[in-house]
């Protein structure tokens, strides 16, 4: 009994904060932490506001970009480490989950200098090679190239660990019985191993979206001039906490919770599949 | 791809700073011989880390421990999924709650209301810690649930049946089954502690910093790139080698490992 109330209390800890925020977001006062009532007026404003549009519009396109690139990536690379043995496969573990554990103000910093560093070289040289009829030459910049590249490298590494997990649950007789069968590689590929690990690339999908549009500090260093939704709602708190806020936060929190749904049902259904079939 | 950007710091940081901020190949020790001049932020979190995974494992454990072998089994994996969510969703926002709540007009008002006064939370060590306790919970929780939820129940009664206490089945059955679990939260909080930057910003206000504020501070204010890489693999080494000590600790204590799986 005491270890239940103990519980309870654990999970009012956890979402009492998350409630206070949509709550308050609602709010109709002048003050954000002054509630006076119900309103959907901030959250109006707050949509109407360009600034938010453009950071809100950054952060999907990144991380839709981001989640796509590392899906597609992620599930080549699981699939092809399942060939891998011995000393690489080991050596690939332990770099996936290096990738996993680094702190992410580390992983924005060295991925920081070493594209600064690269367009340092590449641009004089992009500059020297570019054909003048085709009029100056295009500068490499950090911005949302280099914040995709970013998330999608350190969000790889979270599809290879569920693509891979659904693979070793699955059925390689399958497998054997269609290259018995003359179905070329590639055919076995598209009608047998990819609707078999589909739930977890699309679960992989969702997660890098997740972590993409709600990472803050690896797009903290390496965004350059874009501005993401967590950018924006970080320098706003900066300048005191508005109702504004709330409602962004509320909307951020909306837009993850529900892929999240969405994850973890992919990520069940992997589950109940696997003990049946 | 992943090495290779680490690779850079480490040139970096024994470079010399250009006048506008880059930098100019060098070998020289400068920038690490410079490191005392933000001893304050390596303190704040060689104290506040070790101090919020301990927090964090002693909150943590009764929880997982209600979850795997107390709470009806048909409730788990609900109870387990709203566990997981929060770490998933923006801990920009929900450290942002907390600006809110320990504010001046959360609960320090609160406290008003009872007689108590001039309590001040916002801005102090104790927000911080509170603060990391909320974020890293979840991190906490899971790899301690999976040991413990691994493990032959049948143990427990086998225990309960020679005439153990309950204590002593916790002692000598539950505690050193669930300690790998114990030894991959801790690693896990503790790591990503050491590059805490969002937390001590939003709560510490400027007061309570920690060697991540720092590397903002060098990278993105004051672009003095070469020191802040000099601070940033200094940091690297410092996680390196606490790791590596602390696997060595436990790989002697249980001789075993384990995968922690966050879904």
């Amino acid at each position: 009994m005491g270890m239940r109330i103990y519980a309870i209390a654990i999970y009012l800890f956890l979402y009492l904060p998350i409630g206070i925020i949509v709550l308050f977001s609602f709010n109709a006062g002048r003050h954000a932490s002054d509630f006076q009532g119900f309103s959907v007026e901030s959250d109006c404003k707050e949509l109407t506001n360009p600034f938010a549009m453009d950071a809100l519009t950054t952060s999907l396109t990144v991380a839709f970009v981001t989640a796509l690139l590392a899906s597609i990536f992620g599930t080549m690379a699981a699939l092809g480490l399942q060939q891998a043995r011995g000393r690489l496969r080991a050596l690939f573990d332990a770099a996936i989950y290096v990738a996993i554990m680094i702190p992410g103000i580390v992983i924005g910093i060295a991925t920081l200098i070493a594209l600064v560093t690269a367009f340092g070289y590449l641009n004089p040289a992009l500059a020297a090679a570019w054909p003048s009829w085709l009029g100056d030459a295009p500068r490499l910049n950090m911005g949302r190239t280099s914040l995709i590249a970013a998330h999608t490298m350190f969000t790889m590494a979270l599809v290879i660990v569920i693509v891979r997990a659904r693979i070793a649950g699955m059925d390689r007789t399958l497998i054997e019985a269609s290259a018995d069968l003359y179905a070329t590689p590639m055919a076995t590929f598209w009608q047998v191993t990819l609707p078999q690990i589909f739930p977890a690339v699309l679960a992989g999908f969702l997660l890098s979206f997740t972590f993409s549009f709600d990472d803050f500090i690896i797009a903290f260093f390496v965004a350059g001039s874009e501005t993401t939704l967590p950018i924006y709602v970080f320098s706003s708190i900066r300048r005191g906490v508005t109702p504004e806020i709330n409602a962004i936060g509320t909307m951020v929190l909306a837009i993850s919770l529900s892929l999240l749904i969405v994850a973890q049902v992919m990520l069940r259904r992997r589950d109940r599949s696997s003990q049946t079939g | 791809m992943l090495v290779l950007p680490l690779l850079v710091v480490f040139v970096f940081s024994f470079g010399e700073r250009a006048p506008a901020g880059g930098y100019i190949p060098a070998f020289s020790f400068d920038n690490y011989l410079n490191l005392p001049a933000r001893l304050t932020a390596f303190k704040n979190t060689m104290i506040l880390a070790p101090l919020g995974t301990l927090a964090a494992l002693l909150i943590a454990y009764p929880l997982a421990y209600y979850l795997a072998i107390k709470a009806n089994p048909k409730f788990r994996t609900a109870l387990l999924v709203m566990i997981i969510v929060p770490f998933w969703t923006s801990i920009l926002i929900r450290t942002y709650a907390w600006i809110f709540i320990l504010g001046g007009r959360g609960i320090p008002q609160l406290l008003e209301w009872f007689g108590i006064e001039g309590v001040r939370l916002i801005n102090t060590p104790s927000a911080v810690l509170i603060g990391i306790i909320y974020g890293y919970l979840p991190l906490m929780v899971f790899p301690i649930y999976v040991s413990l939820e691994k493990f032959d129940k049948r143990l427990l009664e086998a225990s309960q049946d020679l005439g153990a206490s309950p204590f002593k089945t916790f002692r000598d059955v539950t505690l050193p089954l669930s300690l790998p679990g114990i030894a991959t939260g801790c690693m896990l909080v503790f790591i990503l502690l050491m590059g805490e930057f969002l937390i001590p910003a939003l709560l510490g206000g400027g007061k309570v910093f920690f060697v991540g504020n720092a590397l903002v501070d060098l990278f993105l204010q004051s672009r003095n790139w070469t020191y802040g890489s000099a601070v940033a693999a200094t940091l690297v080494i410092i996680m390196l080698v606490t790791v590596t000590i602390y696997m060595k600790l436990i790989m002697r204590g249980s001789g075993q490992r384990q995968d922690v799986s966050l879904l």
